[in-house]
C-alpha cells in the first residue's frame, strides 16, 4: 500500500507535510548537500528583511538540555541579495519556497512582502512576528493580539502569495493570538516560534550567550509545542504548521493528531543533517504500519 | 563533507585534560590542516555537535586524529572512549590554513598557545610535505607549565625548531608566547596562529607591527557547523561578500582568516 503524503496548505499543495523550521536550515544552500531539496514539502528560508542586518553580538548560541538557545538577531544579507543569490538557487529544485519575512517596523514588513509580489517562485510568505531576539519591531507584533491582526491585515493587503503568520508561544493565551491571524486575514498559522529563555555560565558569572535572553528549542519544548498546537488548531478554521522539537517521524505524528497539517524540523537539522528525509520516512512508515491512507486524515484526530 | 559514524582506534591521555583520540573515518581521505569535524555526542539530550580541530589525517588508512582538552560534556565523554566507540562526525569543515602562502617563505612562524596547538601540528606536517619553509619553521609553543605535560612538544621537535614559554617559568621562557618571540624570534616572514584570544589579538598586533601576514585560527560555540545557523560569526574588517554585512562564519569563511580581516 502506498501512502498519500500530500497536504494543502491555503490552496497550495505540498508533496508531503515536512519542511524546515525558518532559521535552522538557511536558504537550503548549505544542507543541500545532505538533503535532496527536491524531496521536502518545502523549504523555509531564514527570515529577510528589507536592508541587511548584522544581528547580535556572540556567543549566540549555547547547549541547553535536549535543546539549544540562540539569539542570532535575524542576520540577513537584505531582500536584494536573497533574490539574486538564495531564491534564484532554490527555483532550481522541485519544492515549494516558504520566504520568511522580518522586519522592525510594519513599513519594513511591507516593503519586503511588496518586493516579493511578482517572485513566481514564491508560493507563500511566513511572517515572523516572534523573534524573540531583536528588540524592536518583531515580537512586539507577536505578543499583542490587536497588533498581530492589524500588521496580518496590512500585509495581507500587499502580499500576492498566501500568507502564513508565525505566532510566538511568550504570550498567556496562544488560542487568543490564533484568533487574530485569523482575523487579519492570515491564511495559514505556524508554530510555535522559541520560548524566551536565559542561561547563565556560573563560571564566567556571566550570560551564556551576549544577547542575555535567546530563544529555545529542541525537543525540550515539544510538549509545550503539541499544546500550543492542540488549542490553536482548535480556535481557528485556517489550517496550522506545527513546530518545537521535532526529531522523527513519531513527533511529527504527534503534532499532526493535535492539529497541525503540516510540521517544520528545527534545531534537529543541526544534530542530524539528514533529519528531516528521516521524518518523511517515519511518517510513511507510521501510516503503512497503522493502515492510514493519507496523512492528512491524521489532523486533528485527537480530541 | 562526510557525515558518518566514525570509529575510535585509539585513545590516550597525553597531560592533565589532554587527550589524542585517533578515528576511522572516510573525512580523514579529504581534510586539510586548520580544518575541523563536528563530533557528535552519545546523549539523547546532549544534541549539538562540538567542533575540534583537526591534528592530523591520513588519506591512505583513513586515520583522523582530534587532540583536545576536556572542557564539558562532550570532549570528557571523547576522552573516556575506547577502542570501538562510534561517535557522529560531520566535516572535514571549514578552510583550512592557506598552505600555498607558504611557497617561497624563509622563516615560518607557528604559534600556538595551549590546546591551539593540535592544528599547527597537522599544519606543520602539511608544511613539509609541500617541502615549503624547508627547515626554517619555527614553532613557538606556550604551556601553563611542566607538571601540567607538554603535550605535542616532542612531536613538534621532530619536524622544526620549538621554542617553549610557560606561564609557571618551569620550562622556556617564563610568559605567553609573545614573551618567547620577543625573546627569542629574530626573523619571521609568515605567520599561522591558533589559540586563546588574547593571544590571537596580541599575535595580530604583532604581525600588523611588523607587517608580516599572519593566518589565526579562531573558535566560537557552532550549531550546525555547515554555514546554516550564523551562529558563530566574527566581526570582519570589511563587509563580508556572503552574508553582506561585517560578520563571517567562523565555520565556514573560516576558521581561519588572514589577521588584519578581523575585528578580534
Amino acid at each position: 500500500m502506498s501512502v498519500d503524503l500530500s497536504v494543502d496548505i491555503a490552496g497550495v499543495s505540498f508533496k508531503n507535510p515536512v519542511m524546515d523550521a525558518s532559521g535552522t536550515f538557511g536558504s537550503g544552500m548549505e544542507y543541500s548537500e545532505f538533503v535532496d531539496l527536491n524531496k521536502l514539502g518545502a523549504v523555509v528560508t531564514k527570515g529577510v528583511s528589507d536592508s541587511p542586518w548584522e544581528g547580535n553580538q556572540t556567543p549566540r548560541i549555547a547547549e541547553t538540555p535536549s535543546g539549544m538557545m540562540n539569539a542570532i538577531g535575524l542576520q540577513n544579507p537584505g531582500i536584494d541579495v536573497f533574490i539574486e543569490r538564495d531564491l534564484r538557487f532554490l527555483e532550481g529544485f522541485d519544492t515549494n519556497v516558504i520566504v520568511n519575512v522580518c522586519g522592525h517596523t510594519e513599513e519594513e514588513y511591507l516593503k519586503v512582502v511588496e518586493r516579493l509580489a511578482d517572485q513566481k517562485s514564491v508560493r507563500m510568505l511566513e511572517i515572523n512576528v516572534s523573534c524573540p531576539n531583536v528588540k524592536t519591531g518583531g515580537i512586539a507584533f507577536g505578543t499583542d493580539a490587536r497588533m498581530l491582526e492589524h500588521i496580518t491585515s496590512e500585509i495581507k493587503k500587499k502580499a500576492a502569495q498566501p500568507v502564513i503568520m508565525k505566532l510566538s508561544p511568550n504570550v498567556t493565551n496562544i488560542a487568543e493570538m490564533g484568533r487574530a491571524a485569523e482575523s487579519g486575514g492570515a491564511d495559514a498559522i505556524s508554530l510555535i516560534n522559541t520560548l524566551m529563555a536565559m542561561k547563565i555560565d556560573i563560571h564566567k558569572r556571566d550570560f551564556a550567550i551576549a544577547n542575555k535572553t535567546g530563544g529555545l528549542s529542541g525537543p525540550a519544548i515539544r510538549p509545550v509545542a503539541v499544546r500550543m498546537v492542540y488549542e490553536v488548531s482548535h480556535a481557528v478554521k485556517v489550517p496550522v504548521i506545527g513546530m518545537g522539537g521535532i526529531t522523527n517521524g513519531e513527533d511529527a505524528i504527534e503534532f499532526m493528531m493535535a492539529g497541525a497539517s503540516a510540521i517544520a524540523v528545527g534545531m534537529y537539522n543541526f544534530h542530524d543533517p539528514g533529519a528531516m528525509l528521516k521524518v518523511i520516512k517515519g511518517i510513511e512508515d507510521f501510516c503503512e504500519k497503522t493502515g492510514v491512507r493519507a496523512v492528512r486524515e491524521l489532523t486533528g484526530c485527537v480530541g | 563533507m562526510i557525515h558518518e559514524k566514525a570509529v575510535v582506534t585509539e585513545n590516550r591521555r597525553l597531560a592533565e585534560g589532554v587527550f589524542s583520540t585517533v578515528f576511522r573515518t572516510e573525512a580523514a581521505r579529504i581534510s586539510k590542516a586548520g580544518q575541523f569535524v563536528m563530533v557528535g555526542t552519545g546523549s539523547d539530550s546532549r544534541l549539538l555537535k562540538r567542533p575540534i580541530s583537526i591534528s592530523g589525517a591520513d588519506p591512505l588508512s583513513g586515520e583522523l586524529r582530534l587532540v583536545y582538552r576536556t572542557v564539558g560534556y562532550g570532549t570528557t565523554e571523547l576522552s573516556l572512549s575506547k577502542e570501538g566507540d562510534a561517535f557522529d562526525i560531520l566535516g572535514p569543515a571549514g578552510n583550512g590554513f592557506p598552505v600555498e602562502k607558504a611557497s617561497g617563505k624563509k622563516n615560518i612562524l607557528l604559534v600556538a598557545g595551549g590546546i591551539g596547538a593540535p592544528p599547527l601540528l597537522y599544519l606543520l606536517r602539511e608544511l613539509k610535505k609541500t617541502g615549503a619553509g624547508g627547515d626554517c619553521i619555527t614553532a613557538v609553543l606556550g604551556y601553563r607549565g611542566e607538571k601540567y605535560g607538554l603535550f605535542l612538544k616532542d612531536e613538534f621537535e621532530k619536524e622544526a625548531k620549538v621554542i617553549i614559554s610557560s606561564d609557571d617559568g618551569s620550562v622556556g621562557v617564563q610568559g605567553t608566547v609573545m614573551d618567547a618571540i620577543r625573546e627569542k624570534v629574530t626573523e619571521a616572514d609568515l605567520i599561522f596562529a591558533c589559540g586563546p584570544l588574547g593571544m590571537l589579538k596580541a599575535v595580530k598586533g604583532y604581525a600588523s607591527e611588523k607587517g608580516i601576514p599572519a593566518y589565526i585560527s579562531l573558535e566560537e560555540k557552532m550549531a550546525c557547523g555547515v554555514g546554516a545557523c550564523l551562529g558563530c560569526v566574527v566581526k570582519t574588517a570589511a563587509e563580508d561578500p556572503h552574508s553582506h554585512v561585517n560578520n563571517a562564519r567562523i565555520c565556514t569563511e573560516g576558521p581561519v582568516f588572514e589577521a588584519s580581516e578581523v575585528m578580534i
